[in-house]
Formats: C-alpha cells, structure tokens, sequence
C-alpha cells in the first residue's frame, strides 16, 4: 500500500466573506511529484500554507505526515521545506548565513549545516556567492537559494510555491533541472504553478484549481487524453473572413474553440484536418499545427485561458 | 540537546548584529556622554545659579542622570523592538521564513523579548559606566540601577511589539515617534520633577512605565525617596510588560498565522 | 563656460515644472496625512511645555548675546522650532525616501516617465516644506497667544524655519544616497542628536569655555537657531545674513549631491 503523505478531504479556507479554498479533496503519496495547477487567485497558495501548517483551515479535514497541523504544526514544520512564491530571503544576511540561521531554527548542530549548506550550494550551484550578500543576487540565483534554504534539514516534503514565476526562460530551466534531480533522489514534491509547461515537465500527478475547487485530477497525459484530443490546430483570420469560415471549421473538428486572436479546432488529426479546410475554401493568414497541452485542459474546463 | 526554539530567534539576532554593532556601539556610549554634557552640565551650569531645593542638594547633574538612564533604556528598547516587527513582518520578511520552520509566534517574540533584554543590560551598563566618569553616582549604585532600568526598557519593549505589529503603514510608525514617544521622554520626571506640571497632567504622567523606572533609577543612585512603594513600582513596570507581552503575541498570531 | 555648465547639470539634475507631480503623488499617498501634520505640529510644542513650563522656572531669566534678558521660554521657544524643523525635516526625508528607493522602488517606476531625476528631488524637498510651513505657522501662533514673542518681525521666523528644513531635508535625502541598510540610520542620529544638543536651543554659547564657542558655530543648526531668535526677539543685525547665508549653502551643495548620487543610482 502506497503512504499518502498529505490528505485534505472538503478543505476549505474563508478570509472574511471571500472563500479562497472550496471544499477540496487530495492525496499526496510518498515519492511523487503533485501539482496544484490553475491561474493566479485559484486558491493554490493558500492550500500550500495549509498544508505547510502556517494557516488554519477553516474548515474540512488537513493530514500532513499523518499529523493534524493546527496540533502538530511544529513537528510537521520540522519535516518540511517550504519555497514560498515571495522572496523572503534575509537580506541583512550573506547566502551562507542565510542557510546557517535557517538550520538552526531546526535546531542543527552547526557541524552538520555547514556540511549540509556545502553540498546544497555546490547542488543549486551558487558555491562562488557563498559570502556574498543577497541583494545582489540575480532573480534566478535568489530562487535556488531559496530552494537550497528549503532543502537544509533534508524534508521528506518540499512545498514550492510558483518556483519559476518572475524568471527569464533560462533561469526557468536551471530550476527545474534541479527539481527534476530530487525527484530522482526521491524527494516528495508538492508545486503551485500556473505555467502548464511547468506542470507538464515537473509533475507525475496533478490537480487543475479554478476559483477554489478542483475541477480535475490526474496525470498530464492521462489529463491531455481525458479532456482533449490529440492534436490542436490554432488558426488565425483576417477580421471578416473567420465568421465565414467557423461553419465549415466546425465539420472537420472534434471541438472549437473561438479566441479572440485565434481559433482552435481540435483534432485526432491535423495534418488531414488542414486538408479538408483547404478543400472547403478556408484559407486562414496563419496555421499553427501541435500537440494538445495542459493549456487545452484548463480551458476546456474553465472556458477561460490559464495567464490572462 | 535540545535547544528552546526562542533562542534560536536570539541567535539570529545576535548573527545580524555582528554585523551592525559599531554603529550601536558609538551611539550607546555617546548619547548618554552627550546628554549629560549638554543638559547636565551646559544647562545645569544655569540651573545651578539658583538655589532649587525640589531637585535635591547635589545639582542639576546629579538630579538629571539617573532618570536619564532609566529614560534612555526607554528609548532604545522602543526602537528595538518596534522596527524589527515591523520590518520583520512587510520589509525584511524574515517572520514569514521563520514561521515557516518548526518556530512559532510565540517564539519568535519570546526571542526578540531575550534579545532586547540583552541589549538593555548592555546599553545600561555603558550608561552607569557614564554616570561613574562624570561623577554623578558611585559605580556600585549605578550598577545597582541597571536591572531598574532594563525593567523600565522591558515595559515598552512588549507594547511596542504589540504596536508595530498591529500597524498597517509606515507613516503611523513615524507619527507615533514623535507623538507619543518625545512626550513620553520629556514628562518622564527624568528633567524635571513632575510636580512641575500642571495639576491635571501628573496623574496622566504617572501612568507611563518611563515615570516609575526615573523614580527608582532616582532612588537607587540618589537616595531620593521613593514615591510609592518599591513594590508597586516593580508591581507597576512588570505588569505593563506582561500585558504588552499578551497584546503582542496576540496580534503577532494574527498578522502572520493567516 | 557653458560646455561647463552643461557638464556640471547634465539635463537630469535640472528640474522641471513636472517636480509639482511628484508632490502630487505624495499628497495622493498620504492618507494618513493629518497624523503626521498633528505629530509634526505637537512635537515643538510638548517640547516648549516640558522645557518651558517644567524647567523654566529652575532655569529663571536668560541673558542673549544681544544683551536682552528675558524669560527661559520665551528664550528656547525659537532655538525649539529650529529643532524641530531640523527633525521633521530628517525625519521625513530618510525613512520614506530610503524605502522608495530600496523597497518601494517608486522612483524606478518615475523615471520611466518624462519626469528627471531633479523633479524627485525638488518634488521630494518641496513636500518636505510644505509641512515644515504647516508646522512652523502653528507654532508661531501659538507663542502669540501665549505671550511669548511680541515682535511684529516674528512671522520671519516662519520663514527662517522653511530655511532650515530645506536645509536639513537637502542634507538628510543627500546622506540617504550613500545609505545601504537601515542600520546607517544610526549614524544618522549620531549626526542628528549633538546638534541638537550644542547648536544653542537650549542656553546661550556663553555658557561654554570661550574656546569650545567657535566649534559650535559649525552647527548648521547654531545659525537656524539664531535666525529665528532674531526674528522673534525683533533684534537684527548684519550677522543674520552669515547665518542664512550658512543654510542657503549647505542646502544648495545637498541638492548638488542629490541630484549626482541619484542619476547614479537611478540611471545605472
């Protein structure tokens, strides 16, 4: 039987009239990679601070390690690292400092930190700015110090909080291929993110949020082939010309979608789709041909797109 | 061994201020030099044309700097302890890491508390020193005020706390410097003796810990006697603190347990 | 010569009309703006009260270096609204601008309009003298009531204390470029308190050593002091122009650094 490390079964959270958590259910199982995906405001960071045990639900039942976190938030704090979306690195402190004081609120001997904060800045490869102060870290840098700062007393869980939003495409992929390397090294890994290629690339197992509540569950794939089709087409028009073409549109796809930039139809098969267009007299200024995403999940879901 | 996670929170404090103590160094040293000259001697050498028999025998000097010293621990407790929350909760962030790991409120302030206190003991030890070189009290009876003075610092530490985490904008932090701080400083019977005031104001004057902690630093180094009785006086200061104490871990809880 | 010029005040460090946004902006933010023009207001006053009233009588008459005699309160009143304008304006002019600077980053987001970096500076001093005019006309008022000026000339004062506080808001925005970390606020105060404290607020020169006087005659502080003393005593004399001469001076170099250190800073 497979160890759930974090149940949440009709969780909610309410800040005065407004309900930012609605009555969710989830299980985190020892070893994978969980996903909370959904757009800003969704209600994802709010279910990561329940369950770092630093927000009270308001209601419904929260297990984390096993453990109640409004009886046991110290313990579980203890077994846990957090990578909060904020950047609340000390800035008063150097990196190495930065890591020192936060082991010692684990109550770390020195001895073992310093080992520990070595390998963790040679890990996320900042070993060069070990004495340097935070501020002049770039954006990047600053993340994966947070990260190795959420790593120092070796969790069984680690919570990361939109670990990639505000990052320049480069930086985005030192981070994963770091994220990528724990979960190979079998750390557990809960991540908030609105960015589907981020939940694609990092996740074995996700939930989709919207508005507070959970609106699907499970694989990307099995995610992708439950909620879309195999293959998108994105077309673009010139203005007048799409209200002619969406009825002849409609008879080659499994479904449309009309944005206001562009449509999508989608498909099992692309290639032949773009033929029969053809065939029918639609000729669009543009013809995009890939493959369906978490993006066509979410709004085939929501109706609505993920970055708005 | 396991250490209280308060002390943890003191360590971290401690790690920050080896970085920043020359500047607390030369501030701790010079004000009370400062004063004592300015006020002690530049205006006693005016006071002191006059025969005054409500500031006692021995001078303005000898009057101003016991309560001085009690006045002063006031100050830099309030700075202590008002800032750090502050920043720790909106600038530095640092409450929003710490909150995070197995440390809770309570711990956090518990530290702070510990931290500030160390500072006190620190800060009044320098201004008995100060006292003893200008001549203004034996060092065995400055030495005697210090943990009067701690006690006083201590009983505005815990509100302010309090304060500065109840606080929304920075502009009401620096509004309630000068409006309540400077007058808290100026009518704490540390300058003058309060009977000085106007009849209504004493009363208002005797609810400010700062009041209680210049009659006892007065007492201890001066031999003047003592308004009330030595127990209420402690009685007074210590239950201040505890209530800010309760008022601070309170709002602290609400801020960042959300 | 204006080759010169146009090297010492590059086009940012000259202000425009556009600074008057900035004050806008300012007043726009300051929602609690009553709290700080009440504490701004009361703080020379509780000062007054308590030196005034509770040690005035200790003090009895003071003789100025004019020769006047004359009460300990109505001695101090000016030398205290000189303080306090240096305070309000160092007060105002660190903290806020620190924290725009390093945390808010408001400037950055300024910059990337048509505004330069001379109107953040004459926005930034001109809200710091709006205040400090606020404040000094208040007190001003007061020590009419209370008898404590009866020169026709005391209105100066007022005047005078705009002076100093533009003095100070120049000089504390200018330390603030070199500023890092909050912790060099310290040394800020380590400026802050002997001045105020030997520029003459609170007794005559004379009461110092003959050779200890010239050394607080360095004060910017001593010469705001004696300004507004003239003004509210109704005593002038030619050295009135040195000490304004002093402020103006003092300010106008702040101003030059301000505007340096920040297009420095700002435009890196």
């Amino acid at each position: 039987m497979v160890e759930s490390l974090v149940v949440g079964r009709g969780l909610s959270k309410k800040f005065g009239d407004f309900t930012a958590v609605d009555s969710i259910d989830f299980q985190i199982q020892a070893g994978e990679a969980f996903g909370f995906l959904g757009p800003n405001g969704a209600g994802k960071s709010s279910t990561m601070r329940m369950i770092g045990a630093t927000s009270p639900p308001t209601s419904g039942h929260l297990r984390v390690l096993g453990m109640d976190p409004m009886v046991d938030g110290i313990k579980i704090r203890g077994r846990l690292g957090v990578v909060p979306q904020e950047d609340n690195l000390d800035r008063e402190l150097s990196v190495y400092e930065n890591l020192l004081t936060y082991g010692r609120y684990f109550n770390m001997a020195r001895a073992e930190i310093d080992r520990r904060a070595a390998e963790l800045l040679e890990f996320v490869q900042l070993s060069e700015r070990r004495d340097s102060r935070v501020d002049p870290l770039s954006g990047g840098m600053k993340r994966r110090l947070i990260i190795a700062r959420g790593l120092i007393n070796q969790p069984e869980l680690l919570i990361l909080d939109e670990p990639t939003t505000g990052l320049d495409p480069q930086a985005r992929h030192v981070v994963w291929d770091r994220l990528y390397q724990l979960k190979q090294e079998g750390v557990t890994l809960v991540i908030t993110t609105h960015y589907m290629d981020e939940a694609e690339q990092l996740c074995d197992r996700l939930v989709v949020m919207d508005k507070g509540r959970i609106v699907a569950e499970g694989s990307p794939r099995s995610l992708i082939e439950r909620y879309s089709t195999r293959d998108v087409l994105e077309l673009r028009f010139e203005a007048d010309a799409r209200d002619q073409a969406l009825p002849v549109i409609e008879t080659v796809a499994q479904r449309t979608e009309n944005l206001p930039d562009k449509v999508m139809v989608y498909t099992d098969n692309a290639d032949e789709a773009v033929i029969r267009l053809s065939n029918n007299g639609v000729h669009p200024i543009s013809t995009l041909i890939r493959r369906s995403t978490l993006e066509d999940v979410f709004l085939r879901l929501t109706g609505r797109q993920l970055i708005e | 061994m396991n250490t209280p996670r308060s002390l943890m929170v003191v360590e971290a404090e401690y790690r920050i201020y080896r970085r920043t103590w020359r500047g607390t160094v030369l501030t701790t040293w010079l004000r009370p030099i400062l004063f004592l000259v300015a006020m002690g001697m530049g205006l006693g050498a005016l006071i002191d044309r006059n025969v005054n028999q409500a500031l006692g025998e021995a001078g303005y000097l000898a009057f101003l700097a016991p309560g001085l010293m009690a006045a002063s621990a006031m100050q830099t407790a309030i700075t202590e302890a008002s800032w750090p929350v502050r920043t720790g909760i909106k600038w530095r962030k640092n409450y929003w890491a710490q909150i995070s790991t197995p440390l809770t409120t309570n711990d956090l302030l518990t530290g702070l508390m510990i931290w500030i206190t160390i500072r006190l003991l620190f800060v009044s030890t320098a201004f008995a020193v100060v006292i003893w070189v200008f001549g203004a009290g034996s060092f065995g009876k400055a030495l005697m005020a210090v943990p009067a003075a701690t006690l006083t610092g201590m009983a505005f530490a815990s509100p302010l706390a309090a304060f500065a985490a109840w606080v929304k904008e920075d502009s009401t932090m620096i509004a309630m410097f000068r409006f309540s701080i400077i007058p808290l400083f100026l009518f704490s019977g540390a300058f003058f003796p309060i009977e000085q005031l106007p009849d209504f104001l004493e009363p208002i004057v005797v609810l400010s810990p700062a009041w209680h902690g210049v009659d006892l630093c007065r007492w201890i180094i001066l031999g003047t006697p003592l308004t009330l009785s030595i127990w209420t006086e402690l009685g007074y200061l210590a239950a201040t603190m505890a209530a800010g104490w309760w008022a601070a871990a309170r709002q602290l809880r609400k801020r960042l347990i959300v | 010569m204006s080759l010169l010029l146009a090297r010492l005040f590059p086009p940012q460090s000259r202000p425009t009309r556009r600074a008057g946004r900035l004050l806008q902006r300012n007043l726009l933010v300051y929602k609690h703006i009553w709290m700080v023009i009440i504490a701004g207001f009361c703080e020379p006053v509780f000062y007054l009260f308590a030196v005034g009233v509770g040690l005035g009588s200790f003090v009895g008459d003071v003789t100025t270096a004019g020769g006047q005699t004359l009460s300990y309160a109505a001695f101090v009143a000016p030398g205290l609204l000189a303080a306090s304008a240096m305070n309000g304006a160092i007060v105002e002019s660190t903290f806020p601008i620190f924290f725009k600077l390093h945390y808010n980053r408001t400037y950055d987001a300024v910059l990337a309009t048509p505004m330069r970096v001379a109107d953040i500076t004459v926005g930034e001093i001109l809200w710091a003298q709006l205040r400090a005019g606020i404040y000094a006309c208040g007190f001003l008022a007061l020590m009419y009531v209370t008898g404590l000026t009866t020169s026709p000339w005391a209105p100066g004062a007022a005047l005078g204390a705009l002076l100093v506080g533009f003095t100070f808001s120049a000089a504390g925005f200018a330390a603030v470029t070199f500023m890092r970390t909050w912790h060099d606020f310290d040394m800020i105060q380590l400026v802050i308190l002997p001045l105020f404290l030997f520029s003459g607020t609170f007794y005559p020169l004379s009461v110092y050593p003959p050779f200890l006087q010239p050394i607080m005659q360095i004060s910017p502080l001593y010469h705001g002091t004696e300004l507004l003393r003239a003004f509210t005593l109704g005593q002038f004399d030619w050295t009135l122009a040195g000490h304004a001469g002093v402020l103006v001076l003092m300010g106008t170099v702040g101003l030059f650094i301000i505007s340096r250190r920040l297009v420095g800073t700002l435009l890196k």
